[in-house]
């Protein structure tokens, strides 16, 4: 088991927000987390990830055997687990070549490794930067400064491609598309699933999931999972309205 | 090119002292302790001084006795007793210096633990230095590269020796003796600095570097620094200082004066990192500084960057007056205050000459229980027709004990002046910590990161080799300041 979550209970400024929450995601697998406004799922990729103000009252976060809900958010990253953001934070006067270097190069010190040469960085970022079909002149830009809603998401997957986390969590990834957009984030996801790291897609819709295609599709409501199934869940979903799930649970 | 800050800045994280606070063990010559003539007669003697420098002094002192200690900062500076400071200190030993193998052991040991070499190595980088050491200087590196070119590099000292009829030319023509406390101060008992002279059309193959050091206890430092570019020269000038670590506040009080004729171009960088004091204020350099060029002559150039981190209290405004037609004038400051630093820095613009530009970019930093203000005054005289000005103030503040102070002055006396100013405010937000750490940055590694960033456009304008070592120097000066 790659990454499991046992009855997790987290509470913001003091009201519950999840309520017992339960997953279990092996290797090579990609589960998506559907559900209505206000249910939980960001309030989840925020637990998982070890951000502030976000309290565990109860239940347990395991990723490759380790507990790590005492670790920093920092240390959680660089075990592996990468959150690509609803909404990416703009940092001026940092380029994203020089952030993607001091996060690689934070990653390798936590691995016990050098410095990566920089010959080998910037191939790498010309790699992966064509992975997600962005322009050469957006690695001298300013992290997110100024950057359009796809341009936000394409670099946030680019970070995940030079990251090559083994757990990675998509927090709405699809708002704000355009098609197009929304087809080469896409078209990054399914180059960089393999049979040894996994996914977790957050999303309200259904039509992400015409191009990333999950194993798994669960339906979120009031903290905690109240449907699970395969694709054809969020094709049900989708044509009944999430209307049909209070109803099914009520 | 983007180089990485926090790179080499990892080793440095677990250094959280301050790293430049050792004293060297040098045999010093001291002036008795206290100011009055016989003093300055004293300095001037050991110096062998011509008479009108003396005089000079001498007028100097007495006005400065005639005036107070200003009070108009945004600081809060204990009382300074200027009959308990030492007003000259020399290392012995010191003869004419002709090789490195002349110079004392421990000092060029000093200067390499300062990362100074003051051999050859320096040519690789292209940089010429003059190292002031308490009030004397010690060596200045390639004068022969630069004697070529017929340039004059030299400590004051020598220069008033060996040029006296040029520094007399200049000597105060920027910075009068009677133009505040400090500078009469300094003009009275300035027993070192830099002299830097640029014939016309001469461009100076070099980066010309001047370091700073306080070594002796109960010392004051006042250095003074003399530029002159003639008709279409140019030159590029840092400035470093450094300090060992005390418990008592040290005075330094230098003035540095620049003059760019037509055509001529100069560009001066500073990184100041006198020792600040420890966590609790104690100790600590009262830095007050007083810096000013002239653009004289049309189309000339003065530019000013300064890298602030260093010092207990800091008063300075490397100012310009743009009194040539189609000058330009250019202030970048980033000023770091922690724990119970005091800052109030800025500069001042004065435009006389028609079409004259000035740009002012300054950066505060305030952490811990620091106060950091910014002072401008942007003059423009009723002759002098088109002139712009563009000013823009940041403030970045970490935690909530920290003060940030902005005191933009305006004059405008010329309708067809088009002055702007832009200011903000802001704090690192847990959003921006947040999205680093995802991303495997700690918290100490993503403030550097961010407050590099926030810098940048003043960080951009330092030499290559001044720029990794600002770098590497905000992070540091920030650590600990989020907990």
């Amino acid at each position: 088991m790659l990454f499991e979550i046992k009855n997790l209970h987290v509470s913001v400024g003091g009201k519950e927000i999840l309520k017992g929450f339960n997953l279990s995601v092996n290797e090579g697998e990609i589960h998506a987390i559907m559900g209505p406004n206000g249910t939980g799922k960001s309030t989840l990729a925020a637990a998982i990830t070890g951000r502030d103000g976000y309290e565990i009252t109860e239940g347990e976060i395991w990723f490759k055997g380790k507990n790590i809900m005492e670790m920093s958010p920092a240390d959680r990253a660089n075990e592996g687990i990468f959150l690509s953001f609803q909404y990416p934070v703009e940092i001026p006067g940092v380029s994203i070549q020089n952030f993607m270097r001091t996060a690689i190069n934070a990653k390798r010190e936590y691995q016990g490794l050098p410095n990566m040469p920089m010959p080998e960085f910037i191939k790498m970022m010309k790699e992966k930067q064509a992975m997600v079909e962005i322009t050469a002149k957006l690695q001298n830009r300013y992290v997110n400064v100024g950057f359009s809603g796809g341009e936000k998401k394409k670099n946030e997957i680019f970070q995940m491609a030079m990251l090559e986390p083994q757990l990675a969590i998509l927090d709405e990834t699809d708002s704000g598309l355009d098609i197009d957009a929304l087809r080469i984030v896409a078209n990054g996801v399914n180059q960089l699933h393999r049979d040894d790291n996994a996914f977790i897609v957050i999303t309200h819709y259904q039509r992400l999931l015409d191009y990333i295609v999950p194993d798994f599709v669960h339906v979120m409501y009031d903290g905690r999972i109240v449907k699970s199934g395969d694709k054809s869940l969020a094709l049900e979903l989708e044509e009944k309205g999430y209307e049909w799930i209070k109803d099914t649970i009520l | 090119m983007d180089s990485n800050p926090n790179e080499n800045i990892i080793e440095k994280v677990t250094n959280k002292e301050y790293e430049f606070g050792f004293v060297t063990d040098i045999e010093t010559d001291f002036a008795p302790k206290g100011l009055n003539e016989d003093i300055i007669r004293l300095i001037s003697a050991k110096k062998e001084e011509p008479e009108w420098l003396l005089e000079f002094r001498l007028k100097a002192y007495r006005h400065w006795l005639t005036i107070k200690q200003p009070t108009w900062a945004h600081l809060n500076i204990p009382p300074i007793d200027y009959q308990d400071i030492i007003y000259y200190a020399a290392p012995k030993k010191r003869k004419e210096l002709q090789s490195l193998d002349e110079v004392d052991p421990e000092l060029l040991d000093t200067f390499n633990k300062l990362g100074i070499s003051l051999d050859e190595q320096k040519r690789l980088s292209g940089v010429a230095v003059d190292a002031v050491m308490d009030s004397t200087s010690v060596k200045t590196t390639f004068q022969d590269t630069l004697s070529k070119h017929g340039i004059i590099f030299m400590s004051f000292s020598e220069a008033v020796k060996q040029y006296p009829d040029l520094v007399k030319k200049y000597l105060g023509t920027v910075v009068p003796y009677t133009d505040n406390f400090f500078a009469a101060l300094n003009s009275a008992v300035f027993s070192d600095g830099s002299f830097c002279y640029i014939p016309k059309g001469v461009r100076c193959p070099l980066e010309l570097s001047t370091y700073f050091r306080i070594n002796a206890a109960n010392t004051g430092q006042f250095e003074r620094t003399l530029i002159v570019a003639e008709e279409g020269a140019y030159v590029s000038y840092m400035e470093g200082c450094t300090a060992p670590q005390r418990d008592e506040n040290q005075l330094h009080a230098a003035i540095v004066e620049i003059i760019a004729e037509t055509d001529a171009e100069v560009k001066y960088s500073t990184v100041q990192n006198w020792y600040p004091g420890d966590k609790d204020g104690k100790g600590g350099i009262y830095n007050f500084v007083t810096k000013r060029g002239i653009c004289r002559g049309d189309r000339s150039k003065i530019s000013w960057t300064q890298v602030e981190t260093g010092s207990a209290i800091t008063w300075k405004y490397p100012s310009c007056i743009l009194k040539g037609d189609d000058t330009t004038a250019e202030f970048y400051s980033v000023a770091v205050t922690n724990n119970y630093q005091q800052a109030d820095t800025g500069t001042k613009m004065i435009h006389l000459g028609k079409n004259s530009r000035s740009t002012i970019i300054s950066k505060g930093i305030s952490a811990g229980y620091s106060q950091n203000s910014y002072r401008g005054l942007v003059r423009i005289a009723p002759n002098a027709s088109n002139c712009r000005n563009f000013s823009q103030c940041d403030s970045l503040l970490l935690g909530d004990k920290c003060g940030a102070h902005t005191w933009p002055y305006i004059q405008c006396n010329n309708d067809t002046a088009i002055l702007e100013h832009e200011a903000t405010t802001s704090k690192i937000s847990e959003d921006q910590l947040f999205y680093c750490n995802q991303r495997g940055i700690d918290t100490e590694k993503a403030i550097g990161l961010i407050v590099n960033g926030y810098a940048k456009d003043v960080l951009n304008k330092l030499p290559m080799e001044f720029a990794v070592e600002a770098q590497k120097l905000l992070s540091i000066t920030l650590e600990g300041s989020v907990g």
